[in-house]
């Protein structure tokens, strides 16, 4: 019989991806398209679904005909794509009535502030895990039933079906109408506790019950494509984040990893009960496979960490290319005392800070562009160290050891940071695409590809590994300036400020 | 970075005669639409001149020096098209002088020079003088002998930054440990000898240390041949310091070592089964950058018995290193495939 193999799917924010693993877990081909991003306000970004679908089919038949393998080659598919973002479209025709909304889309600031005064607002936390914020699909959905006229009327008659990019994918390659739990989970929508749809939130968010999708395990056969890729099942669907966490197979309790990119995220396996956040973290479920029980874990986000070098290159022109700023930040032993915390729209957890804006702090006149790039990198460093602490004591975990991807565990000075600020071993494993690889194993666990998770285990092999070896008194002593650097970021803008 | 030179002739000074013009010097980075910097040179009356410019990046230190020579009409230069007519005598000779100067590790004086390139003394001394003075060259105040100068070393793409190439080769070197389930290295040469800029673990989860910044005698290993194949006169300097033993496999003897080298250029990988520890072999190929340059080697680490059948590398584990190098230099736009 011919080799099988399993096709991940990454529906990313900045691109569509789509990569082919063995059995072994390694990556047999890779193709990937850029989507337009488009920004019809200030604080409003979009995408065309449409060309995102389009994309989709394009990087999958890339990615077969690059490996010289045809749809028939293909065990299952599975997909793992950007959270949040927003897509309704007609039952009838399957046309979009309107552009995607972007997760990082802020237009429903003013009606969050409203929703907040409605009793029971508060309720949000407890029922779904989240706070209500502008980052979630539930007020994007209600944002476009007020604001695109007659949608709402023909939402209520059945005629619109809502989705997140899952379920848009999943509608237009099966036909179905369905989400994931994971996916589910970010609408502000479901109830955490029983992974259905929550009377309370969907009248609190006033959306009406007929659009949204069924609720379905991250993985199961969701039904056999249609068109070009006939036959092929579909058998999996995550969030990008919980997909990375399923990818560095972090399947017990205390399992962390932190993907470094743009922004960061850390998520924390929680095992059986979902564990309810005192600082500021989500509480979020983690894929599901088949029927069953579901398992939870809490996820810190940073908003500004990749991003912040991208800022020294583009906007200081420190440094001709990212990875030069670990050339320069080796120059020298250490930040000379400077702390840079930016805060560039705010602080993300734990402090969830709106008011904060970047500082450096601890300036003198010894200070050179080597200590500013070094003091970039351990503002990386610190930011997880603070999601790390606040995760260590809501879910009265000790870390052993933190699993790391993204394009940031290239730098090899930052991994060290990180291993001496946070005291834990911080290990790069040999697959750096973990996010379509944890898309492509649920998939083929669905599918019986793969037997058990014990068997992904076997597949995931470290690469690098880097220890902790800093003293505590100099740790703790930087750690207190962070601190007192993040007190000095915190509440710069004022009532009668822009805010942009 | 890439930078677009645009110069264009301004039109007479005002005060000038017939022959006095003015330059207007800009760079645009690729891609940007409008110019990153400009200068405008004071007004020249030669037919033959040679206009020299710090290049200041707005709000920064200078970065670059630029040194145009040329009749002015010749340096009107349209929109994108770098069209200078005709050759440029002086800037060839320049071209001659740094070819030779890096073509060979050690200084060589204003007479060699003239000699080899059989042009007056004075006119070298001209040349090196301009080219000492953008940071071109570099004289050596105790000899008075002229070598490549940093500013030249550190330009454009040519200069790869060992952090740069692991950023690049990230996928890759990963993929390479995957399949042939063996330790791999990146490495640089750095002052004669390898410099691990990138380690990834043998896929085994057995307890394994991270070596990047480790330094390697290059003549006992596959990537320091890799490397040494390609910058003969480093392999001479080696040869001359004299060669050490590792093993009985290592190979010290000069003549063997030169042969050695031209059959790793010839074929493109370079293997080492035990020459500096006998217990552990490696096999390795090169990283060529789009200049042409190979930039890095990229190989393999395990014990000879896993490695080679008889010395010779096994054949899948030969086609993976070599492909996986490839996809590298691919990655830097070296191969456009």
């Amino acid at each position: 019989m011919r080799e099988r193999y399993i096709a991940g799917i990454d529906q990313g924010t900045a691109s569509s991806r789509c990569l082919i693993f063995d059995h072994s877990g390694r990556i047999v081909s890779v193709s990937q398209k850029e989507h337009r991003h488009i920004f019809p306000r200030p604080g409003w970004v979009e995408h065309d679904p449409e060309e995102i679908w389009a994309n989709v089919q394009q990087v999958v038949s890339q990615a077969l005909s690059d490996a010289g393998l045809q749809p028939k080659d293909l065990a299952a598919l599975g997909i793992a794509n950007q959270r949040e973002t927003t897509i309704v479209w007609e039952r009838e025709t399957g046309r979009p009535v309107h552009q995607a909304i972007n997760w990082q889309d802020t237009r429903t600031d003013a009606l969050l502030r409203q929703l907040a005064e409605i009793p029971g607002a508060g309720r949000t936390r407890e029922l779904a895990g989240l706070p209500l914020a502008s980052y979630f699909s539930g007020p994007k959905l209600r944002w476009l039933l007020d604001n695109v006229a007659g949608l709402r009327g023909r939402a209520e008659a059945g005629e619109l079906l809502f989705g997140t990019m899952d379920s848009w994918l999943i509608w237009r390659l099966t036909g179905r109408h369905l989400t994931d739990v994971t996916n589910a989970s970010r609408t502000l929508l479901m109830n955490l506790h029983t992974l259905a749809w929550d009377e309370q939130l969907i009248e609190l968010m006033g959306v009406p019950r007929v659009m949204l999708p069924e609720i379905r395990p991250s993985a199961e056969v969701y039904g056999e494509a249609r068109g070009e890729l006939a036959g092929v099942p579909v058998a999996a669907a995550l969030g990008d984040q919980q997909a990375a966490l399923f990818g560095q197979t972090c399947f017990e309790i205390g399992d962390a990893k932190c993907t470094y990119g743009t922004g960061s995220f850390m998520l924390l396996n929680t095992g059986p009960r979902p564990v309810q956040s005192g600082h500021g973290l989500l509480t979020t479920v983690c894929p599901q496979v088949g029927a069953e029980a579901p398992t939870y874990a809490l996820e810190g986000s940073i908003a500004v960490t990749g991003a912040l070098v991208q800022w020294v290159r583009d906007k200081l022109e420190l440094i001709g290319s990212a990875p030069e700023i670990e050339t320069l930040a080796r120059s020298v032993e250490d930040s000379g005392g400077c702390y840079f915390v930016p805060a560039f729209s705010g602080l993300y957890a734990p402090h969830w800070r709106s008011d904060a804006r970047g500082v450096i702090t601890g300036l003198t006149g010894y200070i050179t562009k080597a200590h500013l790039a070094r003091a970039v990198l351990e503002a990386t460093a610190w930011q997880s160290r603070e999601v790390l602490d606040a995760m260590s004591s809501d879910a009265g975990v000790e870390l052993q050891t933190l699993r790391v991807d993204g394009g940031m565990t290239a730098n090899n000075l930052l991994m060290q940071i990180l291993a001496d600020v946070l005291d834990v071993g911080v290990v790069r494993p040999i697959v750096a695409e973990n996010v379509s690889l944890g898309g492509a194993y649920a998939a083929g666990l669905a599918v019986g590809f793969w037997e058990s998770r014990d068997e992904l285990r076997s597949n995931w092999h470290i690469a690098a590994q880097w220890l902790p070896n800093m003293e505590p008194e100099r740790r703790e002593r930087g750690y207190r300036k962070w601190r007192k650097a993040v007190e000095r970021a915190t509440g710069w803008l004022d009532e009668d400020d822009e805010r942009f | 970075m890439d930078w677009t030179w645009l110069a264009e002739a301004l039109p007479r000074a005002p005060h000038g005669g017939g022959k006095t013009w003015r330059v207007r010097l800009r760079m645009r980075r690729t891609g940007d639409s409008t110019p990153a910097t400009a200068a405008v040179a004071p007004p020249v009356t030669r037919g033959n001149l040679y206009l020299e410019y710090d290049i200041v990046k707005l709000g920064s230190e200078p970065t670059a020096a630029v040194l145009i020579a040329g009749t002015p009409p010749d340096l009107v230069v349209r929109d994108d098209q770098q069209a200078v007519p005709g050759r440029i005598q002086s800037i060839e000779r320049a071209a001659a002088i740094l070819r030779l100067l890096s073509g060979r590790s050690r200084q060589i004086g204003v007479v060699d020079l003239a000699e080899e390139l059989r042009l007056p003394k004075g006119t070298v001394h001209g040349i090196l003088r301009t080219l000492q003075h953008v940071g071109f060259v570099e004289q050596d105040p105790q000899t008075g002998k002229y070598r490549l100068g940093a500013a030249l070393l550190h330009m454009g793409s040519t200069y790869l930054d060992g952090n740069e190439l692991r950023t690049r080769a990230l996928n890759w070197s990963d993929s390479l440990a995957s399949r042939t389930q063996e330790e791999v290295r990146l490495g640089t040469l750095h002052e004669g000898r390898v410099l691990i800029v990138h380690h990834v673990f043998r896929p085994d989860d057995s307890l394994q240390t991270l070596d990047v910044g480790t330094l390697l005698p290059a003549h006992a290993t596959a990537l320091g041949k890799v490397l040494l194949a390609s910058h003969p006169h480093v392999a001479e300097e080696l040869i001359e310091a004299g060669l050490s033993s590792y093993t009985e496999m290592t190979i010290s003897v000069p003549d063997k070592l030169r042969r050695e080298l031209e059959s790793v250029r010839d074929r493109g990988w370079a293997s080492d089964a035990g020459e500096l520890e006998l217990l552990r072999g490696s096999i390795a190929a090169p990283i060529i950058d789009r200049t042409g340059r190979t930039a890095g080697a990229m190989g393999i680490f395990g014990s000879p018995q896993r490695l080679f059948t008889a010395q010779v590398p096994r054949p899948e584990l030969l086609t993976h290193v070599r492909e996986h190098a490839r996809a590298v230099s691919h990655e830097l736009g070296a191969i456009p495939w």
